[in-house]
């Protein structure tokens, strides 16, 4: 859920776009983390584990600690809390360690 | 091969500092940071700041992350690289390695470097600590108040310092529920000034209790249920004490550890002080390291407040610029000065324990 009024922010959000997640038709901010976007989308599942397959959310949402590797537009373990929405991004969940195309 | 008189590793509050005060002797300084803006963390702290107005008191953090990042890039002598991670250091050459915005690999030697990479978030141990849902209390902050997205509708809130009780007022500013706040220790660790405005507001705080468990909803396979229970004075768990919340976000606000790879490769003699984070760099009183050139500052060079990084950073950028041969005259006075500050930052309860960890890292 976005917040659309608070007592000291505002937020200067990018333009809306539209990505896929798991195929499924999504908006967003341009600019935002993908991460934000999916959050904001009510997703909270990014990937699975290697070993047991247990899902996985972010947990430090500044790049250092790789919970939230998703494949983005094919590419595999790319870090959703860092990376930047763009219109039309494919995003998947990613199992395991992901496959290089 | 770029080349740079001093480079500074990392914009946040102490490498902001840093750069500015080299550039202020004179120096010209190459500030790398690996996002797309200065500002480091600050860029999500909507409290006002403690301390004197050298360390900007009673302006809101991301107030100062903008004032030192404007002044930084109106500074002639510094020049700022974004979107760019150092991610090596070859210390037969001193040459750092830096990756440009993911594409491009660009070498740089450096008379002088400032690291300051900060901290990241700790983890707890607990049956199904990974599951999502369950955020680094940073993490929720950079959600809300960077990105404006919330966590969730009920939280419960892991740690009662001052990052602990600072993001459960500012979840509650953003309209999402604190359950409660709970704390293995058997006090509040923060300062009373934050606790008694979440108390205020009704947010039980639970000292000398910890999680057990977190249970995960069969749809969605996030969290939905966390237990806690109570520790005795050996911060053993008695079983029977448990407590049951219904909350779809867990925060962990355990503390921080430093982000010193870079060190370790440079071989700066490192000492593993619990006090200040974990594994921190031995330096002497001008910040700089056991490796010649190498200066720290800020998170990296022990877990405290932005206050004291900002301070850190002022003080290794000035001694990084001495060393170079830039001085005015001034450096003496500035850095007695920094010094000073320093102290009075880490003087009083609050301060008890840096001034503990910083005695062992001197002996």
């Amino acid at each position: 859920m976005r917040i659309e009024e608070h007592p000291i922010l505002t937020f200067d959000r990018g333009r809306e776009v539209e990505f896929t997640f798991n195929g499924r038709k999504m908006k967003g901010y341009e600019g935002e983390p993908i991460a934000a976007a999916l959050h904001a989308n009510g997703v909270r599942v990014l990937s699975y584990s290697k070993k047991l397959h247990r899902p996985r959310g972010f947990y430090c949402a500044i790049g250092n600690c790789s919970s939230c590797l998703m494949t983005v537009n094919g590419e595999p373990n790319v870090r959703v809390c860092t990376e930047k929405l763009r219109e039309g991004m494919v995003i998947e969940t990613q199992q395991g360690r992901g496959d290089l195309k | 091969m770029k080349h740079a008189e001093i480079a500074v590793i990392g914009g946040g509050p102490a490498g902001l500092m840093a750069a500015l005060a080299a550039a202020e002797m004179g120096a010209k300084v190459t500030l790398v940071d690996r996002n797309s803006r200065l500002g480091g963390q600050l860029v999500k702290q909507t409290h006002k700041f403690f301390g004197s107005e050298k360390e900007y008191a009673s302006i809101r953090g991301i107030d100062i992350g903008r004032i030192l990042a404007t002044e930084v890039h109106k500074n002639p002598n510094i020049e700022t690289m974004l979107n760019s991670t150092v991610v090596a250091y070859y210390p037969d050459d001193g040459v750092l390695g830096i990756e440009v915005e993911e594409k491009k690999w660009v070498k740089m030697k450096a008379e002088r470097i400032v690291v300051a990479t900060g901290a990241s978030e700790k983890y707890l141990l607990f049956e199904n600590n990974d599951l999502p849902g369950i955020y680094g209390a940073g993490a929720v902050q950079t959600l809300m108040n960077e990105h404006g997205v919330v966590p969730g509708k009920n939280v419960l809130m892991v740690g009662a310092g001052n990052i602990g009780l600072i993001v459960s007022y500012q979840l509650m500013q953003a309209g999402v529920n604190v359950k409660a706040i709970i704390d293995a220790a058997p006090s509040i660790g923060g300062y009373w000034v934050h606790a008694s405005k979440v108390a205020r507001l009704g947010v039980p705080i639970l000292t000398s209790y910890t999680v057990k468990a977190a249970y995960p909803n069969e749809m969605t396979g996030a969290l939905e249920r966390a237990v806690i229970w109570r520790v005795d004075d050996r911060w053993q768990p008695v079983p029977g004490t448990e407590k049951v919340f219904n909350v779809d976000v867990m925060c962990i606000a355990v503390g921080l550890s430093p982000l010193a790879e870079l060190l370790w490769q440079a071989g700066c003699k490192m000492m593993y002080v619990p006090e200040l984070g974990g594994h921190v760099p031995v330096r002497n009183d001008n910040m700089e390291t056991t490796v010649s050139g190498i200066y720290v500052a800020g998170d990296v060079a022990g877990v405290e407040e932005a206050s004291s990084a900002m301070m850190e950073g002022r003080l290794a950028g000035l001694s990084a610029a001495k060393s170079l041969g830039y001085d005015d005259g001034t450096y003496e006075e500035k850095k007695a000065e920094a010094l000073k500050e320093l102290e009075n930052l880490r003087s009083g309860p609050v301060g008890g324990k840096i001034r503990k960890g910083l005695a062992q890292l001197a002996s």
